[in-house]
């Protein structure tokens, strides 16, 4: 019997664990699936803790409820990877397990200690991160109670789990203070170490002036230094001091400590990746799905979903000792929640920026894209279901995986 | 007549081919942007150029901090303003960018 170990039962993982239960042969094959935590989280709804549209309670469920029946699911901690031995010790027990294929999809975490004085005495008091469920609800217990003062937003470095989060987050904020009537009390104050919010072409042109017309100040170019709690500054490397009453940080985003212990990841512990076929640069049976990767597609569940289509074609071929065919084009697609229950769709690839134009939905479709509108904002509260209902068992959706140039507009 | 002048450049002053980059180009723009390159400037190009020769794009701020022995206060000495931007510019790579 041959083993296809996948470590990490996150968005990629489970979905991933669900694909393969159905393709592979089970008469030959035993799939087994590692994750050190039980719960698993619905990220995209950390966003809306904060200001209060989830009931917590809506964000999670057991990891276990989407292990797919005879796919053997063991609850540890993995100590180390040896791929050149074909082997995982796990910290449970030290138990051994030698594989065949491999899958890594173990994501990425904060790193609020990569900064400066971010995680001492601020840190969770007025200094916050919402790229966790603690940290997000720690931050919905302190908004509850802030009536006016300045708001500041850090990303500290690039790479960042769903690049269009802290964005949302500002608009989010806006609307928020609007609705409870103390707006005029607040500055809101986005840093970036990009040179402004909006980067790309054609989006810096559509949408250059909404941060502007939301009242909220950019400071771009910022390279942050420090954080110092004790005068509630946050400090950039060429002598910027922006005075804080809360700071929400979106910190450092590195991959899984085990990736560097194992010696099998780059500067921030994410696995160099064939950006087509999803394999390991180093290891021909060594897979890599989502934010575990370094390819330079956006990390977030929208790109797990289209890669791991190409995925499940690369590891069927290859354990039938064919040619690698299936090519992933970096296809994405985004949500951007705007505010006011409004929300604009972005749609991209490696080669191709976001463009306006429409995108087709089957039944329910299209869907505007680079452009607020109440019909996104619907689609996005719809996702959730289908998140849980249908990705993360690896149903095919309705949709080609491949990105599509038709219905978008190309702008001059 | 400069060498700039038979290379294409974007708007915001980027080669627009960073394959076309030699060390004379990058002696140039270190001057139009104002900027003296010494030896030290080069740990940073050489390994930028190195970065992209493997990867593809310019590497980050933290890469260049790790895999040489030019520390983040040095970098901001021998790049002023923005180093991130300013040792891409020179090297001949596209500045930094979001998804969006």
């Amino acid at each position: 019997m041959k083993t296809f170990l996948i470590l990490g039962a996150g968005t990629g993982g489970t979905m991933m664990a669900n694909k393969l239960s159905k393709r592979l042969d089970r008469q030959e094959w035993k799939i087994v699936l590692v994750d050190r935590d039980e719960t698993h989280y619905y990220q995209p709804g950390f966003l809306f803790l904060p200001f209060e549209y989830y009931a917590p309670e809506k964000v999670y469920q057991p990891k276990r409820k989407f292990v797919p029946s005879g796919v053997e699911f063991i609850l540890s901690d993995i100590e180390l990877i040896e791929p050149d031995a074909n082997k995982v010790t796990l910290t449970k027990d030290k138990q051994v397990i030698h594989y065949d294929q491999l899958l890594l999809a173990t994501g990425t975490d904060i790193h609020p200690e990569e900064i400066e004085g971010m995680n001492e005495g601020g840190w969770r008091k007025n200094i916050f991160d919402f790229y966790t469920f603690e940290g997000a609800m720690a931050l919905r217990g302190f908004l509850k109670n802030f009536n006016g003062g300045r708001v500041v937003l850090n990303i500290a470095e690039m790479p960042i789990k769903c690049p269009v989060a802290p964005l949302e987050f500002m608009y989010l904020a806006d609307y928020y203070f609007k609705q409870r009537g103390i707006r005029n009390k607040v500055d809101l104050v986005f840093t970036t170490p990009l040179s402004g919010a909006f980067t790309k072409p054609v989006s810096a042109k559509l949408l250059g002036d909404v941060m502007t017309k939301k009242g909220i100040h950019t400071e771009a170019d910022f390279a942050v230094s420090g954080v110092d709690s004790g005068k509630n500054t946050i400090s950039s490397y060429d002598g910027r001091e922006i005075k804080y009453d809360l700071l929400v940080t979106i910190p450092t985003n590195m991959g899984a400590e085990v990736i560097g212990r194992s010696g099998m990841g780059d500067d921030l512990n994410f696995v160099p990746t064939n950006k087509f076929t999803l394999q390991s640069d180093k290891h021909q049976n060594v897979w890599v799905i989502g934010d575990a990767t370094n390819i330079p597609a956006s990390k977030a569940g929208s790109v797990v979903h289209y890669s791991a289509e190409t995925l499940i074609e690369n590891v069927i071929s290859a354990v039938e000792g064919k040619e690698l065919e299936a090519k992933f084009d970096g296809h994405s697609t985004c949500h951007i929640v705007s505010g006011n229950n409004k929300s604009l769709l972005i749609d991209f690839s490696y080669e191709t920026e976001p463009l306006p134009g429409l995108y087709p939905f089957p039944v329910v479709g299209p869907f505007p894209l680079l452009k607020e509108s109440t019909f996104n904002y619907l689609g996005k509260l719809a996702f959730k279901w289908v998140y849980w209902n249908i990705m993360l068992k690896g149903i095919p959706f309705p949709l080609p995986p491949e990105y599509s140039i038709a219905g978008k507009q190309r702008v001059a | 007549m400069s060498v700039l002048d038979s290379v294409k450049f974007d708007a915001d002053g980027y080669l627009e081919d960073p394959k076309v980059w030699t060390k004379e180009i990058a002696e140039a723009i270190a001057k139009r942007e104002g900027v003296t390159l010494t030896e030290r400037s080069w740990v940073v190009i050489n390994y930028s150029r190195k970065e992209f020769e493997t990867k593809g794009e310019a590497p980050t701020l933290r890469a260049i901090t790790k895999n040489t022995d030019v520390d983040t206060k040095e970098l901001y000495s021998l790049f002023p303003g923005g180093p991130g931007k300013l040792a891409a510019k020179v090297s001949g790579l596209h500045k930094p960018t979001g998804c969006i």
